[in-house]
């Protein structure tokens, strides 16, 4: 590469009258990287220092969540079930293999929830780093979208730790079941795209916890997880298949299950497709009324 | 290196800048002076593309800030207010960080961290977290950051505010050197020796508008005189020596404890003072700062 050869601590020229650029500029650059990846290696350098114990942590949930439920209460509902599971709309044959994506989905957002409230209001008071990052080359949407990015890798690593626990745990029907991998990351986007634009407009962090109990724990249990939402009067079961976690868990539920794919899927598919692209869209809007006023 | 013509900036119904026009020129150490709220901020944020102006025209780096903000940027160190460092992250870490922003590859950056973290006298901490560094081994820290990329204009909003006058000294001497290198330097401040020391030319700017601007020593020049006398009497006698400083031709300011007198010799309005018989509770004759010249301009204090 060619090198520059500069002057002084600053980099500047001495000499004035000649006009000095920013190194950044005089760099030949071989591949210069988009700048909303740039966002995203902060997010992941600073994620270095704790990332065993997040790996740690994403080991565990599925581990002490498929004991208690899938195995423990899983074999309890097996053993009562009149006529078999899947006339009980337990698809899958086993309550260990039905509730498997349900918990796959709600730990995925619960993932999102985490890491798209609390962080970004570090990020702008606390820390300070998206104000750090916009005094550089980065704009808002850079800093939103590597940000996005981070919860997506982070949902990512989770939904993988969760995959192989599951198959460890004889809760997976066919080799197909990686497919609920993407599946995760597009459930983890349509959560933290509209929780991220929420976020950047809050001045405190109250809301956040009261998101989790009025939203995300309702969201939890009463999705088709952790039982078939035919369970539910009428109107509520309208109400519950309206949600995003619903539509998550439907999808996941058929990657895992090895069941084929019916035109349902990809309506479940579109509307988490959907729901992240509106999130992104507000985000945006957000984003930048908070950080390029 | 900075241009502005009617620069403005409103936020709803509050004008923060009122339509100022600047001029600042390649390698000079130019300064924003005022008090909190004068709208020094919003101009810096502004010249560091950092966020629009409301209307009115600026170039910032011979480029337009509302097209070519990134491109500006690459060649802009910005050392905010408020630190901004990442508490989590080593000294040196903050530094490789920031680098990649730039997108300057790892083997630049690291070369660059070490001598910058020599300027900022930081070498032997460079391992440690920036929860262990003192107030001005941060601020230190922060401008060496702002170096990276070796800007050819650096920004600094109140550098040294909080800083006791040890670790001010420090920070000056390092801004010092950066002009000597050629680095343009935008700088703001409520203190006034900080912009009688530091800077070329400077403006002063009261509720959004640009009062006063030039060389701090023009500025005391034209809009002070070159001493000042201050005098404490008690109320019964201020008429009598306000007449005898009119008298002798002498600009006079009436503060809440004090009258200050401005004249080419403060000596000179002392004996004037004297003559009228009043016995003055307490006297001073300093050199006039640029303090004076707010308290001309505005009829305010600065720092409150």
């Amino acid at each position: 590469m060619e090198r520059v050869e500069r002057v002084g601590v600053t980099g500047a020229v001495a000499d004035v009258g000649a006009r000095p650029t920013g190194l950044g500029e005089l760099c030949p650059r071989r591949l210069s990287r988009p700048p909303w990846v740039r966002a995203l290696g902060y997010f992941l350098f600073r994620w270095r220092r704790t990332f065993r114990s997040t790996l740690a942590g994403n080991f565990v949930y599925p581990v002490l969540y498929l004991a208690a439920i899938g195995v423990g209460l899983g074999g309890l509902v097996d053993h009562h079930l009149h006529g078999g599971a899947t006339a009980a709309g337990l698809s899958g044959g086993s309550y260990l293999a039905f509730v498997t994506p349900g918990l796959l989905a709600g730990s995925v957002m619960q993932i999102a929830l985490g890491e798209s409230t609390y962080p970004v209001m570090g990020a702008i008071r606390w820390e300070r780093s998206y104000e750090t990052m916009l005094a550089t080359p980065l704009e808002v949407t850079d800093v939103l979208l590597g940000h996005l990015a981070f919860v997506a890798v982070r949902v990512l690593t989770a939904a993988v730790v969760f995959v192989a626990v599951a198959a460890a745990f004889g809760a997976l029907a066919s080799p197909e079941a990686v497919l609920a991998v993407p599946v995760a990351v597009l459930v983890g986007a349509a959560f933290a795209a509209p929780l991220m634009a929420f976020s950047v407009t809050r001045e405190r962090d109250l809301a956040f916890s009261t998101l989790q109990r009025l939203v995300i724990v309702p969201l939890f249990l009463f999705s088709g997880s952790f039982f078939p939402l035919r369970q539910l009067p009428g109107i509520l079961q309208g109400l519950a298949e309206a949600t995003p976690l619903y539509h998550g868990v439907a999808l996941a539920r058929t990657a895992m299950l090895g069941t084929p794919w019916r035109l349902a899927d990809v309506g479940h598919a579109g509307y988490l497709v959907v729901l992240t692209a509106i999130g992104y869209v507000l985000a945006r809007r957000t984003y930048r009324r908070r950080l390029a006023a | 290196m900075v241009r502005a013509r009617r620069l403005r900036k409103q936020f709803g119904d509050f004008v923060a800048v009122g339509g100022i026009d600047l001029e600042i020129r390649r390698g000079e150490v130019f300064g924003f002076l005022g008090p909190n709220g004068a709208g020094k901020t919003s101009t810096m944020r502004m010249i560091a593309c950092m966020s629009p102006a409301t209307s009115g025209e600026l170039e910032v780096r011979g480029r337009d800030p509302a097209t070519d903000g990134p491109a500006i940027r690459a060649g802009i160190g910005l050392v905010p207010q408020e630190d901004a460092l990442d508490a989590e992250l080593s000294v040196l870490d903050n530094l490789l960080v920031y680098g990649r922003y730039f997108d300057l590859p790892r083997r630049v950056i690291r070369e660059r961290a070490g001598q910058l973290l020599e300027f900022a006298q930081l070498a032997d901490r460079a391992g440690a977290k920036v929860d262990a560094l003192s107030g001005g081994m941060r601020r230190r820290l922060t401008i060496a950051r702002a170096l990276v990329a070796a800007p050819e204009l650096v920004i600094l909003d109140e550098p040294t505010t909080g800083l006791d006058p040890q670790a001010r000294h420090l920070v000056w001497e390092r801004l010092y050197r950066l002009k000597r290198e050629g680095v343009t330097l935008i700088l703001t401040t409520h203190y006034m020796d900080e912009a009688e020391q530091l800077c070329d030319r400077l403006v002063v700017m009261d509720r959004g508008r640009i009062v006063a601007e030039g060389p701090p020593r023009a500025l005391v020049a034209e809009h002070v005189a070159r001493e000042v006398l201050e005098v404490r009497v008690l109320p019964a006698d201020e008429a009598a020596v306000v007449a005898a400083l009119d008298r002798h031709g002498a600009g006079c300011d009436r503060l809440a404890d004090r009258l200050c007198a401005y004249g080419d010799d403060g000596d000179a309005l002392l004996a004037a003072v004297l003559a009228t018989g009043v016995h003055p509770e307490g006297v001073l004759v300093r050199r006039a700062s640029l303090e004076d010249v707010f308290l001309r301009l505005t009829g305010r204090r600065l720092v409150d």
